[in-house]
């Protein structure tokens, strides 16, 4: 049995991604210190969020090396949150629409999106 | 003396990998999760509730923030700190992101040295692991108390801006805290059962009549580095947007 043992890897391999992390937190921090703002703030905030949580699931929590029926088992019901997320998107710019016609309309020009 | 032969016929196959690995795995009539232990699993299928619960949390911070027509408060100023006469950006949120990292590596090592069976060092590295969660939870304790008393910052309302901050703000925070709390108390557990070496002589556990293995170690570890992901989603989300 290959992980009779358990899950058992090179310290390395540990360090590594540790350093690596350091270094994506810096460049997430970064972002905010040199104040880039619009599409390229929010891109760079993702992209750096998404490589820190693939590197912290992947070799931390050792996904890479299990099998694919845990794997899957994990990581595929994550994906309906999409479908939340989208229905979320969606209520939040109606009610956004209709405070800016109901209620701004009375004091000032309707509210923009910041 | 002769060694006992071995009359499980369990693993005698080598199982298949890819695709038909999975429907293998899924359709074999046993467990399906082969090579986990079932309190990894376990622990596997409880974090996947947990990622929801902290979607929602997430989610609904999002449709509060885009629905809202007050401006959002800056997150940047907000948590700014003055230090050395110099105003710096989330820099209390920064340090708090790096102190929580190094915690899941040297949770990382522990589990480890854990598997190696070298009780002192997992020993070693599971307190620093739980000083450093310690250290987390103090400095969100000093958050929480600035933005409360000098920035005056309720959940219902706020000087800054839109009200929404403030109740999105504890809920999801307060929620992830809880979180690091109670790894804290559960690292200092599971070290102390390794010091005692309850897990080299498989003494059972509290509740149970399992025997104690170093696999405990790992399932401590896999919510620890779940409690540093879910931190690495709201410094993005929260503090960043």
């Amino acid at each position: 049995m290959a992980h009779a043992q358990g899950q058992q890897h090179p310290i390395g391999i540990y360090l590594k991604i540790w350093g690596l992390l350091f270094i994506l937190s810096t460049a997430s921090y970064l972002v905010d210190y040199f104040h880039f703002q619009g599409y390229l703030r929010w891109f760079l905030i993702v992209t750096f969020m998404l490589m820190k949580a693939g590197l912290i699931v992947a070799v931390f929590m050792h996904m890479i090396w299990e099998r694919l029926a845990l794997v899957y088992a994990i990581l595929v019901p994550p994906l309906l949150l999409m479908v939340l997320l989208g229905i979320g998107a969606l209520e939040a710019d109606y009610t956004f629409f209709t405070r800016g016609t109901f209620f701004a309309a009375a004091t000032k020009a309707p509210a923009q999106h910041r | 003396m002769t060694q006992p032969v071995s009359t499980s016929s369990a693993q005698t196959f080598p199982l298949p990998e890819g695709l038909p690995g999975i429907v293998a795995d899924f359709s074999s009539d046993q467990r399906a999760f082969k090579n986990v232990p079932w309190g990894k699993a376990m622990m596997w299928i409880f974090l996947l509730s947990d990622t929801f619960i902290f979607s929602c949390f997430l989610i609904s911070y999002m449709t509060v923030r885009m629905s809202t027509t007050e401006p959002w408060p800056n997150p940047s100023e907000v948590f700014a700190l003055t230090l050395w006469g110099k105003k710096i950006p989330l820099i209390l949120i920064a340090i708090m992101t790096f102190v929580l990292i190094s915690s899941s590596g040297t949770m990382a090592m522990a589990v480890k040295f854990g598997y190696e069976k070298n009780r002192r060092m997992t020993f070693i590295l599971l307190l620093v692991t739980a000083a450093l969660g310690a250290t987390f939870v103090g400095m969100q304790a000093f958050e929480w108390t600035k933005l409360i008393f000098e920035e005056g910052v309720r959940p219902w309302g706020n000087p800054m801006g839109a009200a929404q901050f403030g109740s999105t703000f504890f809920m999801i925070t307060g929620f992830h805290g809880t979180h690091v709390s109670i790894g804290v108390i559960f690292l200092i557990i599971v070290a102390a059962k390794v010091i005692r070496g309850d897990l080299d002589h498989e003494r059972p556990g509290f509740m149970t009549g399992r025997k104690g293995n170093y696999e405990i170690v790992e399932t401590m570890g896999l919510y620890w580095h779940f409690v540093d992901l879910v931190w690495v989603f709201i410094f993005a989300f929260f503090y960043l947007w």
